[in-house]
């Protein structure tokens, strides 16, 4: 066993249900990419609503997962004692993937309206809002394990040594499950709706969650680089400072086109269009930590997947956002395929790239070895260009169709209805659909990586494999 | 970075940055919700009145049929379905066209083509939909959509 602390292995099975939720969630994608070009697929059993609630919430439960799977590896490490309550850790694992399961099943086999009643949506209508579908018993589920979580997270770096990366991670969890019950927050008035909305939605992704998405950044490049904990901090200080000075304010580029007062033009498009800042030195930061490093780490791929994370949330959150973040150009593509894709790119590069990232460094370590063979590896490495590709692909495809559909039915002298427009630009869904499914090639190839036998036997140590035997001096070498 | 920027200047820049910030937007929300009952049509949901009733039930059926999961409303939703921040103008001021829309929505869907399902609302709940409808359209949203397209 290589991890320090026994009830790190927590983690393993958030990391395992995270993956397969991720499954759940391009499988459902890819449903409704068929339905895009072929409008009547799986109608009336699975609605395009239906699956996209699954879509969308699968991947948020799941990057929720790999948070809690993060944190309870990285935590006892950094705090340098055990975690405070294992066997609390565990039980919310199982209340959470049972009240996820059960959610999905409700979801996809009685209509939501039926779903709503047998919930009792009515003594608390919170359902029905984009991402925030759960029921509202779902709802409180999600805030006692949150609060278990956090128990658990909290006391445990109390007791332990306190870095800026715990501290950090802990800043963000705590935000997160903050602003999650303005969730329950659900006024008739459709401009305080969604104002409020958006606190949960963008004070999560564009806030809060970069500070988690931090915080295991800095994790894992510590941790593969060797570099100076002090430098790293640093930086991590630096970059969240950006996060936050920018998009607490930058949530006003919501606040253009829903009944809130045009100031907010001015205050959206400015601060906003400063949000790429800290993604971009988050590249740089990446970039130099592995540059510096002190140490080559034998799991190259998680290094990959760290680089990888930087450079895609800065082209996805950063320049993707940016693209239709100023008010005069969102006046156009408010609500468009231009919002979906930088949707997809964003999450994809910043929070399924970063689990995947502490998965890929903390999954082999869980398994019993510092790093998977070196052809576990190169499978791994396969499926982090197949699906990175794909999604570079799957967002230019979509910003093609986003930019006519702007066109055509908003900016031509003769605007056309929707659904002619939508016609017009099927062939970019048609080829969103192709890269889609070279996506899912990606992710099977990852998965298969993990039943490549990971041990790295003796036999396999000679010099026939370089690598094998660069990484058995590092590994004596660091003793 | 150099010695001269210190680990200890980025925490203070982090905690100083996020408290003046979060507070500067406290305070424009504060302005925010002084000057919405301008913008948001909240006098037409007053729950002593019919309409009001009605729009309040209408919010609730489009919130327990998830209608955000293909539609867009104010530009916020799904991009699978048309707008419908703007439908009710599109509709020609017509909250008759919009019932008599949902209401003929085919049970089995149009073949090869996306269509709305068939809800089998009661004619007070699509009544109730249309006054929402309605409503949203009121709101004032700084002249978007573009055009009537939504």
């Amino acid at each position: 066993m290589t991890f320090k602390y026994q009830s790190q292995a927590v983690a393993k099975p958030y990391f395992i249900a995270a993956i397969g939720l991720f499954v759940a969630q391009i499988l459902f994608g890819l449903i409704m990419g068929l339905q895009y070009v072929w409008g009547d697929f799986l109608f009336p059993e699975i609605p395009f609503n239906v699956a996209r609630m699954v879509h969308t919430n699968a991947l948020i439960v799941w990057l929720l997962m790999g948070f809690m799977g993060a944190a309870y590896y990285l935590v006892p490490e950094e705090s340098e004692t055990e975690l405070h309550m294992p066997w609390l850790a565990t039980a919310t694992f199982w209340i959470f993937l049972v009240a996820a399961g059960l959610t999905v099943a409700g979801y996809l086999m009685v209509p939501y309206a039926t779903l709503a009643e047998i919930t009792g949506n009515k003594l608390l209508p919170t359902m029905g809002r984009e991402f925030l579908e759960q029921p509202t018993i779902t709802k409180l589920g999600i805030v006692v394990v949150a609060l278990a979580f956090l128990f658990n997270i909290g006391m445990t770096i109390l007791k332990g040594r306190k870095t800026v990366v715990t501290l950090v991670l802990l800043m963000g969890l705590g935000g997160l499950a903050v602003f999650f019950l303005f969730s329950f927050f659900n006024p008739t008035n459709l401009v305080e709706d969604k104002f409020w909305w958006w606190w949960v939605v963008h004070l999560w992704v564009e806030g809060v969650w970069e500070l988690i998405l931090g915080a295991i950044l800095a994790f894992v490049l510590i941790k593969v680089t060797g570099v100076d904990r002090e430098i790293i901090e640093k930086w991590l200080y630096i970059i969240i400072a950006m996060t936050l000075i920018t998009g607490i304010i930058g949530t006003g580029h919501h606040y253009y086109w829903i009944g809130t007062p045009e100031y907010w033009q001015w205050w959206g498009s400015i601060f906003s269009a400063l949000e790429p800042i800290p993604f971009f030195m988050m590249t740089v930061f990446a970039f130099n930590m592995v540059n510096r490093r002190r140490r080559n780490h034998p799991n190259k791929a998680a290094t990959l997947w760290a680089l990888g994370t930087a450079v895609m949330a800065f082209l996805g959150a950063g320049i993707w956002g940016f693209l239709h973040t100023l008010a005069p150009v969102n006046y156009y593509t408010h609500g468009t395929q231009i919002t979906a894709a930088h949707g997809h790119m964003a999450f994809y590069g910043a929070y399924v790239m970063i689990n995947l990232t502490i998965i890929s460094y903390a999954m082999p370590i869980l398994r019993g070895r510092e790093a998977n063979s070196g052809k576990a590896q190169v499978l791994e490495m396969w499926a982090f260009w197949l699906m990175t590709v794909s999604m570079v692909f799957i967002t230019l495809f979509l910003t093609g169709a986003g930019i006519l559909q702007v066109y055509l039915q908003r900016f031509s002298d003769t605007p056309l209805p929707f659904l002619v427009v939508q016609d017009k630009i099927a062939l970019f869904y048609w080829l969103r659909l192709i890269a889609g499914v070279a996506f899912l090639v990606g992710l099977l190839v990852y998965i298969w990586s993990f039943f490549i036998p990971g041990e790295r036997k003796a036999a396999e140590m000679p010099a026939m494999e370089p690598q094998g035997s660069e990484r058995g001096a590092v590994e004596a070498a660091a003793g | 970075m150099a010695q001269t920027f210190t680990k200890e200047m980025s925490r203070n820049i982090f905690y100083g940055g996020t408290a003046f910030f979060f507070l500067l937007f406290l305070a424009l929300t504060f302005d925010t919700h002084m000057s919405m009952p301008d913008r948001d049509k909240r006098e037409l949901l007053n729950p002593d009145t019919e309409r009001g009733q009605l729009i309040a039930h209408g919010k609730q059926l489009w919130e327990e049929n998830d209608c955000i999961g293909c539609h867009t409303l104010l530009g916020e939703g799904a991009y699978f379905a048309p707008e419908l921040g703007n439908v009710y103008k599109r509709f020609g001021g017509s909250k008759e066209a919009i019932m008599g829309f949902i209401k003929g929505r085919p049970k089995n869907g149009i073949p090869g083509r996306r269509s709305m399902p068939q809800f089998n609302f009661t004619d007070e709940e699509l009544a109730a939909l249309a006054a929402f409808l309605q409503y949203a359209s009121e709101i004032n949203t700084s002249n978007w959509p573009p055009n009537i397209q939504g």
